[in-house]
Protein backbone atom coordinates (compact mmCIF):
# COMPACT_ATOMS: atom_id res chain seq x y z
CA UNK A 1 0.00 0.00 0.00
CA UNK A 2 1.13 3.82 -0.60
CA UNK A 3 2.06 5.21 2.59
CA UNK A 4 -0.61 7.98 3.63
CA UNK A 5 -0.75 10.63 6.11
CA UNK A 6 -4.17 10.27 7.97
CA UNK A 7 -6.07 10.06 10.95
CA UNK A 8 -4.15 7.49 13.48
CA UNK A 9 -7.06 6.90 15.61
CA UNK A 10 -11.33 7.10 15.40
CA UNK A 11 -11.10 10.98 17.74
CA UNK A 12 -9.11 12.43 14.94
CA UNK A 13 -11.95 11.35 12.36
CA UNK A 14 -13.13 14.44 10.58
CA UNK A 15 -16.98 15.07 11.31
CA UNK A 16 -18.50 12.99 8.27
CA UNK A 17 -15.29 12.29 7.44
CA UNK A 18 -15.66 15.21 5.03
CA UNK A 19 -12.34 15.78 3.30
CA UNK A 20 -11.32 19.48 3.65
CA UNK A 21 -8.04 20.29 0.99
CA UNK A 22 -9.62 19.55 -1.85
CA UNK A 23 -7.20 17.38 -4.75
CA UNK A 24 -5.77 15.54 -1.70
CA UNK A 25 -7.28 12.05 -3.69
CA UNK A 26 -4.57 12.38 -6.03
CA UNK A 27 -2.14 11.55 -3.05
CA UNK A 28 -3.91 8.37 -3.03
CA UNK A 29 -1.35 6.64 -5.51
CA UNK A 30 -4.13 3.29 -6.63
CA UNK A 31 -1.29 2.42 -8.65
CA UNK A 32 -0.48 -0.19 -6.34
CA UNK A 33 -3.30 -2.28 -7.01
CA UNK A 34 -2.40 -3.19 -10.60
CA UNK A 35 -1.19 -6.75 -11.67
CA UNK A 36 -0.72 -6.12 -15.20
CA UNK A 37 0.86 -3.03 -16.59
CA UNK A 38 0.46 -2.13 -20.29
CA UNK A 39 3.72 -1.75 -22.71
CA UNK A 40 3.16 0.23 -25.79
CA UNK A 41 4.81 -1.04 -28.61
CA UNK A 42 5.48 2.56 -30.65
CA UNK A 43 5.95 0.26 -33.69
CA UNK A 44 2.06 -0.36 -34.42
CA UNK A 45 1.05 2.83 -32.72
CA UNK A 46 -0.78 4.67 -35.37
CA UNK A 47 -1.30 8.00 -32.38
CA UNK A 48 -4.93 7.63 -33.02
CA UNK A 49 -5.46 8.37 -29.31
CA UNK A 50 -8.17 5.37 -28.61
CA UNK A 51 -6.66 4.30 -25.26
CA UNK A 52 -6.44 8.17 -23.63
CA UNK A 53 -9.79 8.52 -24.55
CA UNK A 54 -11.05 5.22 -22.86
CA UNK A 55 -8.39 5.29 -19.69
CA UNK A 56 -10.92 4.87 -17.46
CA UNK A 57 -8.31 6.39 -14.76
CA UNK A 58 -7.15 9.49 -16.81
CA UNK A 59 -3.71 8.37 -16.80
CA UNK A 60 -3.01 8.00 -20.20
CA UNK A 61 -1.03 11.11 -21.87
CA UNK A 62 0.36 12.00 -25.14
CA UNK A 63 3.94 12.14 -25.25
CA UNK A 64 5.63 15.42 -27.27
CA UNK A 65 6.62 12.40 -29.97
CA UNK A 66 2.76 12.18 -30.27
CA UNK A 67 3.01 8.48 -28.94
CA UNK A 68 1.27 7.70 -25.62
CA UNK A 69 2.30 6.36 -22.03
CA UNK A 70 0.31 5.69 -19.07
CA UNK A 71 1.00 7.23 -15.39
CA UNK A 72 1.89 4.19 -13.25
CA UNK A 73 1.11 6.01 -9.99
CA UNK A 74 -2.48 5.66 -11.18
CA UNK A 75 -2.47 3.09 -13.87
CA UNK A 76 -4.63 -0.33 -11.84
CA UNK A 77 -4.18 -1.92 -14.72
CA UNK A 78 -7.16 -2.72 -16.13
CA UNK A 79 -6.33 -3.14 -19.71
CA UNK A 80 -8.97 -1.53 -21.14
CA UNK A 81 -6.60 0.48 -23.34
CA UNK A 82 -4.99 -2.98 -24.74
CA UNK A 83 -8.56 -3.80 -25.36
CA UNK A 84 -9.50 -1.15 -27.28
CA UNK A 85 -6.57 -0.46 -28.81
CA UNK A 86 -7.32 -1.78 -33.03
CA UNK A 87 -3.96 -1.85 -33.90
CA UNK A 88 -2.35 -3.54 -31.53
CA UNK A 89 0.11 -1.79 -30.06
CA UNK A 90 -0.72 -2.91 -26.44
CA UNK A 91 0.03 -5.49 -24.26
CA UNK A 92 -0.88 -6.20 -21.00
CA UNK A 93 2.34 -7.46 -18.90
CA UNK A 94 2.14 -9.25 -15.73
CA UNK A 95 3.93 -7.44 -12.62
CA UNK A 96 7.22 -8.90 -11.80
CA UNK B 1 -50.68 31.91 23.93
CA UNK B 2 -50.57 28.24 21.79
CA UNK B 3 -54.34 27.43 19.91
CA UNK B 4 -55.73 24.02 20.49
CA UNK B 5 -57.41 22.88 17.16
CA UNK B 6 -58.42 19.69 15.68
CA UNK B 7 -56.56 18.10 13.49
CA UNK B 8 -56.01 15.04 11.75
CA UNK B 9 -52.17 13.93 12.96
CA UNK B 10 -50.09 13.54 9.37
CA UNK B 11 -51.48 17.13 8.46
CA UNK B 12 -50.48 18.71 11.97
CA UNK B 13 -46.83 16.77 11.45
CA UNK B 14 -46.51 18.78 8.37
CA UNK B 15 -47.83 21.90 9.91
CA UNK B 16 -44.93 21.10 12.74
CA UNK B 17 -42.28 20.69 10.30
CA UNK B 18 -43.97 23.82 8.30
CA UNK B 19 -43.27 26.07 11.59
CA UNK B 20 -39.36 24.28 11.70
CA UNK B 21 -38.35 27.12 8.69
CA UNK B 22 -37.30 24.18 6.56
CA UNK B 23 -34.97 24.93 3.27
CA UNK B 24 -36.42 21.86 1.48
CA UNK B 25 -38.45 18.67 1.41
CA UNK B 26 -38.46 15.98 -0.55
CA UNK B 27 -41.46 13.14 -0.28
CA UNK B 28 -42.28 10.10 -2.53
CA UNK B 29 -46.50 9.36 -1.76
CA UNK B 30 -47.01 6.07 0.29
CA UNK B 31 -49.72 4.85 2.39
CA UNK B 32 -50.43 6.00 5.57
CA UNK B 33 -47.91 8.59 5.41
CA UNK B 34 -49.37 10.84 2.04
CA UNK B 35 -51.22 12.59 4.11
CA UNK B 36 -48.08 14.60 5.77
CA UNK B 37 -46.15 15.18 2.02
CA UNK B 38 -49.21 16.68 0.53
CA UNK B 39 -49.77 19.05 3.30
CA UNK B 40 -45.98 19.93 3.12
CA UNK B 41 -46.29 20.63 -0.89
CA UNK B 42 -49.81 22.71 -0.20
CA UNK B 43 -48.35 24.60 2.38
CA UNK B 44 -44.90 25.38 0.30
CA UNK B 45 -47.54 25.57 -2.85
CA UNK B 46 -49.73 28.29 -1.20
CA UNK B 47 -46.53 30.24 -0.15
CA UNK B 48 -47.21 29.86 3.56
CA UNK B 49 -43.86 28.45 3.82
CA UNK B 50 -40.74 29.50 2.08
CA UNK B 51 -38.95 26.47 1.09
CA UNK B 52 -38.28 24.18 -2.10
CA UNK B 53 -40.68 20.87 -2.19
CA UNK B 54 -38.42 18.72 -5.02
CA UNK B 55 -41.71 16.04 -6.49
CA UNK B 56 -39.16 13.17 -6.77
CA UNK B 57 -39.86 9.31 -8.60
CA UNK B 58 -39.42 7.36 -5.58
CA UNK B 59 -38.52 7.38 -1.78
CA UNK B 60 -34.91 6.56 -3.20
CA UNK B 61 -34.56 9.69 -4.90
CA UNK B 62 -36.67 11.26 -2.24
CA UNK B 63 -33.78 9.95 0.61
CA UNK B 64 -30.94 10.98 -2.00
CA UNK B 65 -32.52 14.27 -2.71
CA UNK B 66 -32.01 15.86 0.72
CA UNK B 67 -28.95 14.24 1.36
CA UNK B 68 -27.88 16.50 -1.72
CA UNK B 69 -29.86 19.47 0.03
CA UNK B 70 -28.24 18.81 3.38
CA UNK B 71 -24.72 18.76 1.97
CA UNK B 72 -25.85 22.55 0.78
CA UNK B 73 -26.30 23.35 4.45
CA UNK B 74 -30.09 23.53 4.13
CA UNK B 75 -32.78 22.00 6.65
CA UNK B 76 -34.27 19.06 5.10
CA UNK B 77 -37.16 17.04 5.44
CA UNK B 78 -38.54 13.91 4.03
CA UNK B 79 -41.54 10.92 5.04
CA UNK B 80 -42.01 7.50 4.43
CA UNK B 81 -43.72 4.08 5.29
CA UNK B 82 -43.27 0.74 4.85
CA UNK B 83 -42.12 -0.29 1.55
CA UNK B 84 -40.83 3.32 0.97
CA UNK B 85 -38.51 3.03 3.97
CA UNK B 86 -37.17 -0.18 2.79
CA UNK B 87 -36.48 1.33 -0.53
CA UNK B 88 -34.33 4.15 1.37
CA UNK B 89 -32.63 1.74 3.45
CA UNK B 90 -29.43 1.72 1.08
CA UNK B 91 -29.01 5.17 1.55
CA UNK B 92 -29.55 5.39 5.41
CA UNK B 93 -26.12 4.80 6.77
CA UNK B 94 -24.73 6.89 4.19
CA UNK B 95 -26.51 9.69 5.56
CA UNK B 96 -25.50 8.84 8.91
CA UNK B 97 -22.06 8.14 8.40
CA UNK B 98 -21.99 11.86 6.44
CA UNK B 99 -23.41 13.28 9.53
CA UNK B 100 -26.52 14.65 7.87
CA UNK B 101 -29.26 16.41 10.05
CA UNK B 102 -31.69 15.09 8.13
CA UNK B 103 -35.13 14.90 9.74
CA UNK B 104 -37.83 11.90 8.66
CA UNK B 105 -41.03 11.49 9.48
CA UNK B 106 -42.39 7.56 9.61
CA UNK B 107 -45.72 6.60 9.46
CA UNK B 108 -44.81 2.73 10.56
CA UNK B 109 -47.03 0.36 8.35
CA UNK B 110 -46.65 -3.37 8.00
CA UNK B 111 -43.92 -4.23 5.12
CA UNK B 112 -44.86 -6.85 2.72
CA UNK B 113 -45.85 -9.48 2.00
CA UNK B 114 -48.16 -10.19 2.18
CA UNK B 115 -49.52 -6.65 1.14
CA UNK B 116 -50.84 -4.89 4.28
CA UNK B 117 -50.85 -0.79 4.54
CA UNK B 118 -51.75 -0.76 8.43
CA UNK B 119 -49.64 -0.18 11.42
CA UNK B 120 -47.07 -2.20 12.84
CA UNK B 121 -42.92 -1.69 13.50
CA UNK B 122 -41.23 -4.07 10.62
CA UNK B 123 -40.36 -1.03 8.85
CA UNK B 124 -38.50 0.78 11.56
CA UNK B 125 -37.26 -2.33 12.45
CA UNK B 126 -34.38 -3.61 9.74
CA UNK B 127 -33.64 0.15 10.03
CA UNK B 128 -32.44 -0.40 13.49
CA UNK B 129 -28.75 -0.44 12.77
CA UNK B 130 -28.37 2.29 10.67
CA UNK B 131 -27.04 5.13 12.67
CA UNK B 132 -30.17 7.22 12.99
CA UNK B 133 -31.26 8.59 16.11
CA UNK B 134 -35.30 6.85 16.36
CA UNK B 135 -37.85 8.33 18.28
CA UNK B 136 -41.39 7.08 19.18
CA UNK B 137 -44.36 9.36 19.59
CA UNK B 138 -47.41 8.34 21.54
CA UNK B 139 -50.45 10.56 20.59
CA UNK B 140 -50.69 13.58 17.98
CA UNK B 141 -49.17 16.02 20.25
CA UNK B 142 -45.86 14.35 20.95
CA UNK B 143 -46.06 14.06 17.00
CA UNK B 144 -45.85 17.50 16.70
CA UNK B 145 -43.18 18.44 19.58
CA UNK B 146 -41.27 15.68 18.38
CA UNK B 147 -41.08 16.33 14.91
CA UNK B 148 -39.57 20.58 16.01
CA UNK B 149 -37.39 18.82 18.51
CA UNK B 150 -36.02 16.29 15.86
CA UNK B 151 -34.59 19.39 13.78
CA UNK B 152 -32.75 20.59 17.19
CA UNK B 153 -31.40 17.61 17.99
CA UNK B 154 -30.05 16.87 14.37
CA UNK B 155 -28.60 19.96 13.80
CA UNK B 156 -27.06 20.19 17.11
CA UNK B 157 -23.14 21.04 16.59
CA UNK B 158 -22.41 17.51 18.96
CA UNK B 159 -24.70 15.59 17.13
CA UNK B 160 -24.93 16.13 13.06
CA UNK B 161 -26.96 13.19 12.70
CA UNK B 162 -30.03 12.12 10.92
CA UNK B 163 -33.19 11.58 13.16
CA UNK B 164 -36.51 9.81 12.28
CA UNK B 165 -39.76 10.32 14.02
CA UNK B 166 -41.92 7.12 14.04
CA UNK B 167 -45.66 7.65 14.46
CA UNK B 168 -47.84 4.74 13.99
CA UNK B 169 -49.55 4.71 10.76
CA UNK B 170 -53.84 5.40 10.74
CA UNK B 171 -53.75 4.55 14.83
CA UNK B 172 -51.90 8.27 14.76
CA UNK B 173 -51.51 9.76 11.16
CA UNK B 174 -55.06 9.36 10.71
CA UNK B 175 -56.69 10.71 13.52
CA UNK B 176 -58.49 13.68 14.44
CA UNK B 177 -56.81 15.11 17.79
CA UNK B 178 -57.18 17.93 19.90
CA UNK B 179 -53.70 19.41 19.49
CA UNK B 180 -51.84 22.46 20.52
CA UNK B 181 -49.20 24.41 18.25
CA UNK B 182 -46.40 26.25 19.42
CA UNK B 183 -46.25 29.97 19.01
CA UNK B 184 -44.13 30.86 15.74
CA UNK B 185 -42.29 33.05 17.76
CA UNK B 186 -40.74 30.22 20.42
CA UNK B 187 -40.40 27.75 17.81
CA UNK B 188 -37.83 30.75 16.28
CA UNK B 189 -35.96 31.14 19.52
CA UNK B 190 -36.35 27.45 19.84
CA UNK B 191 -34.69 26.65 16.52
CA UNK B 192 -32.35 28.72 15.49
CA UNK B 193 -31.03 28.56 11.72
CA UNK B 194 -28.92 25.41 11.03
CA UNK B 195 -25.00 26.19 11.51
CA UNK B 196 -23.25 23.44 9.35
CA UNK B 197 -20.00 21.99 10.25
CA UNK B 198 -18.99 21.96 6.28
CA UNK B 199 -21.40 22.89 3.09
CA UNK B 200 -20.59 22.29 0.08
CA UNK B 201 -19.78 25.46 -1.97
CA UNK B 202 -17.35 26.59 -5.01
CA UNK B 203 -15.67 29.01 -3.20
CA UNK B 204 -14.55 26.68 -0.55
CA UNK B 205 -14.51 23.19 -2.24
CA UNK B 206 -14.60 19.98 0.51
CA UNK B 207 -15.26 16.45 -0.32
CA UNK B 208 -18.46 14.18 0.84
CA UNK B 209 -19.01 10.67 1.13
CA UNK B 210 -15.20 9.95 -0.31
CA UNK B 211 -13.73 6.64 -0.20
CA UNK B 212 -12.28 4.42 2.29
CA UNK B 213 -10.61 1.47 2.81
CA UNK B 214 -9.89 -1.13 5.62
CA UNK B 215 -7.15 1.45 6.92
CA UNK B 216 -9.83 3.94 7.71
CA UNK B 217 -13.17 2.25 7.77
CA UNK B 218 -12.88 0.57 11.58
CA UNK B 219 -12.30 4.11 12.91
CA UNK B 220 -14.97 6.01 10.26
CA UNK B 221 -17.28 2.82 12.15
CA UNK B 222 -16.23 3.56 15.77
CA UNK B 223 -16.75 7.30 15.43
CA UNK B 224 -20.21 7.20 14.32
CA UNK B 225 -20.85 4.53 17.06
CA UNK B 226 -19.96 7.36 19.85
CA UNK B 227 -20.98 9.77 17.76
CA UNK B 228 -24.46 8.31 17.90
CA UNK B 229 -23.74 6.91 21.90
CA UNK B 230 -22.97 10.78 22.45
CA UNK B 231 -26.12 12.43 21.17
CA UNK B 232 -28.53 10.95 24.26
CA UNK B 233 -26.81 14.08 25.87
CA UNK B 234 -28.12 16.46 23.32
CA UNK B 235 -31.36 14.75 23.54
CA UNK B 236 -31.69 15.40 27.07
CA UNK B 237 -30.70 18.68 27.03
CA UNK B 238 -33.21 19.61 24.15
CA UNK B 239 -36.14 18.16 25.70
CA UNK B 240 -35.20 19.67 29.01
CA UNK B 241 -35.43 23.14 27.25
CA UNK B 242 -38.52 22.10 25.32
CA UNK B 243 -40.31 21.49 29.05
CA UNK B 244 -38.85 24.89 29.97
CA UNK B 245 -40.27 26.49 26.91
CA UNK B 246 -43.63 24.61 26.34
CA UNK B 247 -43.91 22.79 29.59
CA UNK B 248 -44.29 19.78 28.53
CA UNK B 249 -41.74 17.41 28.99
CA UNK B 250 -40.25 13.89 27.25
CA UNK B 251 -37.55 11.26 28.56
CA UNK B 252 -36.02 8.29 27.04
CA UNK B 253 -37.98 6.19 29.34
CA UNK B 254 -41.60 6.86 30.56
CA UNK B 255 -43.26 5.50 33.06
CA UNK B 256 -46.78 4.89 34.26
CA UNK B 257 -48.19 4.03 37.26
CA UNK B 258 -45.03 1.93 37.45
CA UNK B 259 -43.75 3.10 41.10
CA UNK B 260 -44.67 0.06 43.81
CA UNK B 261 -45.63 -2.32 40.68
CA UNK B 262 -44.67 -5.86 40.20
CA UNK B 263 -45.56 -6.86 37.00
CA UNK B 264 -44.56 -4.09 34.46
CA UNK B 265 -45.93 -4.29 30.81
CA UNK B 266 -43.56 -2.19 28.02
CA UNK B 267 -44.65 -0.58 24.99
CA UNK B 268 -43.25 1.61 22.47
CA UNK B 269 -45.28 3.79 20.39
CA UNK B 270 -49.35 4.69 20.01
CA UNK B 271 -50.36 1.53 22.08
CA UNK B 272 -48.92 2.97 25.10
CA UNK B 273 -52.25 5.07 25.77
CA UNK B 274 -54.14 1.59 25.72
CA UNK B 275 -52.42 0.07 27.92
CA UNK B 276 -52.89 2.82 30.11
CA UNK B 277 -56.49 2.33 30.69
CA UNK B 278 -55.40 -1.57 31.02
CA UNK B 279 -53.12 -0.61 34.13
CA UNK B 280 -56.10 1.59 35.38
CA UNK B 281 -58.69 -1.38 35.40
CA UNK B 282 -55.68 -3.63 36.73
CA UNK B 283 -54.98 -1.27 39.91
CA UNK B 284 -58.76 -1.31 40.09
CA UNK B 285 -58.77 -4.86 40.05
CA UNK B 286 -55.94 -4.74 43.03
CA UNK B 287 -52.89 -6.06 40.28
CA UNK B 288 -49.29 -4.24 40.77
CA UNK B 289 -48.97 -3.85 37.51
CA UNK B 290 -47.49 -0.58 35.66
CA UNK B 291 -46.29 0.51 32.30
CA UNK B 292 -43.30 1.61 30.96
CA UNK B 293 -42.90 3.51 27.93
CA UNK B 294 -40.04 3.22 25.45
CA UNK B 295 -39.76 7.00 23.60
CA UNK B 296 -35.82 6.95 22.77
CA UNK B 297 -35.03 3.49 20.69
CA UNK B 298 -31.65 4.77 19.43
CA UNK B 299 -29.11 5.85 21.08
CA UNK B 300 -30.91 2.85 23.57
CA UNK B 301 -31.08 4.48 26.66
CA UNK B 302 -29.70 0.66 29.01
CA UNK B 303 -29.41 2.98 32.20
CA UNK B 304 -32.62 4.44 32.24
CA UNK B 305 -34.07 1.28 31.23
CA UNK B 306 -32.22 -1.03 33.92
CA UNK B 307 -32.88 1.55 36.64
CA UNK B 308 -37.05 1.30 36.06
CA UNK B 309 -37.43 -2.38 35.35
CA UNK B 310 -34.96 -3.97 38.32
CA UNK B 311 -37.48 -2.88 40.29
CA UNK B 312 -40.21 -5.49 39.33
CA UNK B 313 -40.48 -9.09 39.16
CA UNK B 314 -42.00 -9.54 35.73
CA UNK B 315 -41.59 -7.58 32.86
CA UNK B 316 -43.95 -8.05 29.67
CA UNK B 317 -42.36 -6.62 26.49
CA UNK B 318 -44.88 -5.60 23.60
CA UNK B 319 -43.17 -5.92 20.18
CA UNK B 320 -44.86 -4.87 17.36
CA UNK B 321 -41.90 -6.72 15.21
CA UNK B 322 -40.32 -9.86 14.91
CA UNK B 323 -37.01 -11.26 14.41
CA UNK B 324 -37.88 -14.40 12.09
CA UNK B 325 -36.14 -17.21 13.23
CA UNK B 326 -34.17 -14.89 16.01
CA UNK B 327 -34.95 -14.35 19.89
CA UNK B 328 -38.26 -12.77 19.33
CA UNK B 329 -39.12 -9.15 18.90
CA UNK B 330 -36.58 -6.45 18.64
CA UNK B 331 -37.69 -4.57 21.91
CA UNK B 332 -37.37 -7.53 23.63
CA UNK B 333 -33.49 -8.48 22.45
CA UNK B 334 -32.68 -4.96 23.79
CA UNK B 335 -34.24 -5.25 27.41
CA UNK B 336 -32.60 -8.39 27.50
CA UNK B 337 -29.49 -7.46 26.94
CA UNK B 338 -29.72 -4.51 29.08
CA UNK B 339 -30.32 -6.57 32.10
CA UNK B 340 -27.62 -9.69 31.09
CA UNK B 341 -25.08 -8.35 33.77
CA UNK B 342 -27.42 -7.21 36.86
CA UNK B 343 -27.56 -9.66 39.51
CA UNK B 344 -31.09 -9.45 40.28
CA UNK B 345 -33.51 -9.14 37.32
CA UNK B 346 -36.89 -9.83 36.51
CA UNK B 347 -38.30 -12.68 34.24
CA UNK B 348 -38.92 -11.03 31.19
CA UNK B 349 -41.94 -12.41 28.69
CA UNK B 350 -42.58 -11.46 24.77
CA UNK B 351 -45.61 -10.86 23.27
CA UNK B 352 -45.74 -10.25 19.88
CA UNK B 353 -48.77 -8.11 19.03
CA UNK B 354 -50.90 -5.54 16.76
CA UNK B 355 -49.27 -7.24 13.71
CA UNK B 356 -50.38 -5.71 10.32
CA UNK B 357 -52.87 -3.41 11.86
CA UNK B 358 -54.12 -6.22 14.40
CA UNK B 359 -55.90 -4.49 17.23
CA UNK B 360 -54.92 -5.18 20.43
CA UNK B 361 -57.62 -3.94 23.12
CA UNK B 362 -57.48 -3.04 27.05
CA UNK B 363 -58.62 -6.77 27.57
CA UNK B 364 -55.78 -8.00 25.64
CA UNK B 365 -53.24 -6.13 27.55
CA UNK B 366 -55.15 -7.33 30.73
CA UNK B 367 -55.29 -10.97 30.02
CA UNK B 368 -51.29 -10.44 29.06
CA UNK B 369 -50.81 -8.96 32.60
CA UNK B 370 -52.69 -11.52 34.29
CA UNK B 371 -51.33 -14.61 32.29
CA UNK B 372 -47.58 -13.26 33.07
CA UNK B 373 -48.77 -12.95 36.96
CA UNK B 374 -50.04 -16.74 37.06
CA UNK B 375 -46.37 -17.74 35.83
CA UNK B 376 -43.48 -19.67 38.14
CA UNK B 377 -41.31 -16.42 38.54
CA UNK B 378 -38.40 -18.94 38.52
CA UNK B 379 -39.19 -20.67 35.23
CA UNK B 380 -36.52 -19.64 32.75
CA UNK B 381 -38.78 -18.37 29.43
CA UNK B 382 -36.67 -17.77 26.34
CA UNK B 383 -39.29 -17.64 24.21
CA UNK B 384 -41.76 -15.61 22.69
CA UNK B 385 -45.52 -15.64 21.85
CA UNK B 386 -47.43 -14.47 19.32
CA UNK B 387 -50.49 -12.59 21.33
CA UNK B 388 -53.78 -13.65 19.72
CA UNK B 389 -52.33 -16.04 17.00
CA UNK B 390 -55.38 -18.34 16.32
CA UNK B 391 -54.37 -22.33 16.18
Amino acid sequence: MTKKDGPAAWQEITTGCVVLRPGSASEYHTGSWRAQRPVWNNQKCIKCGICYIFCPEGCVSQTEDGYFKANMDYCKGCGICAHECWPRAIAMVEEG
Amino acid sequence: MAKRVGMEVALAVAEAVGQCNIDMAAVYPITPQSHIGEHLSDLVADGKIDAEFVTVESEHSAISAIIGASGTGARVYTATSSQGLMLMHEILPIASAMRLPLVMGIANRAVSGPLNILNDHSDIMPQRDCGWISLFVENGQEAIDLSIQAFKIAEHKDVNLPVCVNIDGFQLTHMVEPLEFPDQELVDKFLPPRASFATLHPSKPVTMGAFAMSDYFTEIMKAKDEALKNSKKTILAVWEEWSRMFGRSYKPVETYKADGAEILLLTMGSMGETAEIAIDELRAQGVAAGLVKLRLWRPFPFAEIREVLNKANKVLVTDRALSFGGPGGPVCSEIKAALYHEPVKPAIYNYIIGLGGRDVTVTDFMNMVKKAAQEDVHKIVDTYEFWGVRE
